[in-house]
């Protein structure tokens, strides 16, 4: 599903260069939940962003659903994006002045599905995250747990072949962030390829394979026995 | 190509937004309101300045005597000046192919009754050439002419509201009307664009008022028309020779402010057209730098925006929002506020100018029917949308370029 062959990436810092990523390989197959674990500025947010095509990456080749992502011009990556990935944030980004329903609805309007289809989709997701009494609710009267979900349910909506979740859980509390970890499993149960950027280990003990990075370089990269989160919910 | 969802998007904006919507909206509004409105008295001055003159001939001299203030000649200082009929002749002597027309004007005014109808109307005794000086329009009847003149008639051309006031509908002309005590036969009845109060006179021969009075050759002034043909520096030069021509006649001082006193319209008109264009350009000027601080002001409410909207741009790209939807989205929503508000507030000034159109208006600011030509309005209001589109085209350009991973940055 993702192909990175020794991937590069720096970023100017003025007339010094900031070498972040050194040489990344690292693939994921279909249906997989990836722990991506490092301390702050190991380059693991980095490394999402140039998955997520939110950033472009310098050296190496990466290759997403068997389609290479390079060179893209911002239309395509906006295509790209919306056609093949979802993002889970750690702060939501919901849109502050739509209701649950709208946000969901939200990547289905850029894929110009009609009005009526949207809003029975996104129905459909807010009800697979629990959410569909709130659906008419705006962001600023869920909690933080309901507005991840609704996140989630925006990311799924799209229907994509990978999601991408930057610390979804930094901004919860334990409990919460536990019923957010048992959503994310349920959905990869359903064969959803998902990676999650985390520096919490029982967060990264949820998942299916845990890849340490250290200082812009894969540590360590292993398969690990799930944890399911459903026993402290 | 109308896409009901990027309409329904907008809207949602909008409404969800209704603070910066109101913002935007309202320095268009004022901006255009203001403009209209200023724009408008401006033409409503010019129109007052217009009517001014437009009611009367413009190629006109009025000769008025009064008292000299210097002693001159043997005369002592505050001797009368009077003019009389052979003063005339020997101005259309000394100037004949200057001239147009000469007339006399005795003004007063009087009684004037008709059966038990009667009220205070002011009559002028003059010749012939005064119905093209005051630029009266015949309804009925005829103007005084030479033969009324020379018999000194005992006719009247009356003014339409002194017919519409004394004879109350009925036709004036032929009936007998008491002036001051004299009885004058109507023989015509004339309208004037100088408004009602020109339509309240009454013109007979003045040699009719001077016979009144004593077969005196008094005339109180003069009202001349130069040769239009000689032009305004020629009319200039015609004056100054009048007054010196005058004042040699009648031994005024040539340094005396007071004596004899020239009024040339032409040249008050000119000047008094110059000012009121002067106060047209000033005016224009202050409304279009109100336009001009509007399309700053929406300039900087856009920056805004798109600075405040940097996230929601951010996430809108992450979930697959191409730059250009986000640029449409944007020039569309800016350009629909513009749009609206921009024609409410020239629909609102279009109202005020209507509203407060009016005499008082007229009579203590000297503002005749201050409108706006709907075309200009129409036009600045279009300016001021397509700049509101540019000053919101350029943020949105550079909102649409912001990469999704700076937008969603965390504080």
């Amino acid at each position: 599903m993702i192909e990175i062959k020794d991937l590069h990436k720096s970023y100017k810092m003025g007339s010094n260069s900031l070498h972040v990523l050194k040489g990344i390989n690292f693939s994921v197959e279909e249906g997989e939940l990836v722990a991506i674990m490092g301390s702050s500025g190991s380059g693991k947010s980095t490394l999402l962003n140039i998955l997520g095509m939110l950033d472009e990456l310098d050296e190496g080749s990466y290759d997403l659903d068997g389609v290479p992502i390079k060179n893209l011009n911002e239309t395509k990556a906006a295509n790209y994006r919306n056609k093949f990935l979802g993002f889970i944030f750690q702060s939501f980004n919901l849109i502050n002045y739509k209701s649950a329903m709208e946000n969901v609805a939200l990547p289905l309007y850029y894929q110009k599905v009609s009005r009526k289809e949207r809003q029975e989709k996104a129905l459909k997701y807010l009800e697979q995250v629990g959410l569909k009494e709130w659906a008419g609710h705006l962001p600023s009267e869920l909690s933080g747990g309901q507005k991840q979900r609704v996140a989630i349910a925006r990311a799924l909506a799209a229907e994509p072949k990978v999601l991408l979740a930057d610390e979804p859980t930094g901004a919860l509390d334990s409990k919460t962030s536990y019923e957010v970890m048992d959503l994310i499993q349920k959905i990869n149960d359903e064969g959803n390829t998902i990676l999650i950027v985390t520096h919490e280990p029982d967060i990264a003990d949820m998942c299916k394979r845990i890849v340490h990075l250290k200082d812009g370089i894969i540590l360590e990269d292993k398969k690990v026995n799930q944890v399911r989160a459903s026993q402290y919910v | 190509m109308f896409d009901i969802d990027i309409w329904k998007e907008i809207f949602e904006a909008i409404q969800k937004n209704k603070l910066r919507t109101f913002l935007t909206g309202f320095t268009v509004a004022l901006g255009i309101f203001i403009f209209v409105t200023l724009f408008g008295m401006g033409n409503g001055l010019n129109n007052t300045f217009l009517k001014f003159f437009g009611d009367d001939a413009t190629n006109i001299f009025r000769i008025y005597p009064s008292t000299t203030t210097l002693p001159y000649a043997g005369y002592k200082a505050k001797r009368r000046i009077e003019l009389d009929n052979g003063d005339i002749d020997d101005i259309i002597e000394e100037f004949g192919p200057l001239i147009d027309y000469v007339s006399p004007r005795i003004q007063r005014s009087g009684k004037v009754s008709y059966r038990d109808e009667s009220d205070s109307y002011g009559n002028y005794g003059v010749g012939p050439g005064m119905q093209k000086a005051e630029k009266s329009i015949l309804m009925k009847g005829r103007y005084i002419n030479a033969l009324d003149v020379r018999q000194k008639n005992k006719h009247a051309v009356i003014g339409r509201m002194v017919e519409k006031d004394l004879f109350k509908g009925e036709d004036a002309l032929g009936k007998f009307i008491d002036i001051s005590g004299s009885v004058f036969k109507v023989i015509g009845v004339f309208q004037d664009d100088g408004g009602d109060n020109e339509e309240r006179n009454i013109f007979i021969p003045f040699t009719t008022r001077q016979l009144l009075e004593g077969a005196n050759d008094k005339i109180g002034e003069i009202t001349l028309a130069f040769n239009e043909a000689i032009g305004y520096s020629g009319a200039m030069k015609f004056e100054k020779q009048l007054a010196s021509y005058i004042r040699k006649k009648k031994q005024v001082n040539p340094n005396d402010p007071r004596g004899i006193f020239i009024q040339n319209v032409a040249d008050n008109l000119k000047r008094n057209q110059q000012f009121a264009n002067v106060l047209k350009i000033i005016i224009s000027g202050i409304a279009f730098a109100v336009i001009i601080s509007g399309i700053i002001g929406i300039s900087n409410i856009m920056v805004f925006i798109v600075k405040e909207r940097t996230k929601e741009i951010g996430i809108r790209k992450a979930m697959g929002a191409t730059p250009k939807i986000i640029t449409k989205t944007i020039l569309l929503e800016s350009i629909f506020i513009t749009a609206v508000f921009g024609f409410v507030g020239m629909i609102c000034g279009i109202i005020i100018l209507n509203i407060i159109e009016g005499k008082i208006l007229e009579e203590d600011y000297f503002i005749t029917n201050p409108a706006i030509n709907s075309g200009t309005a129409v036009f600045v209001t279009i300016l001021l949308i397509l700049c509101g589109a540019l000053a919101a085209y350029i943020p949105a350009k550079k909102a649409a370029k912001i990469k999704p991973i700076v937008a969603l940055r965390d504080e």
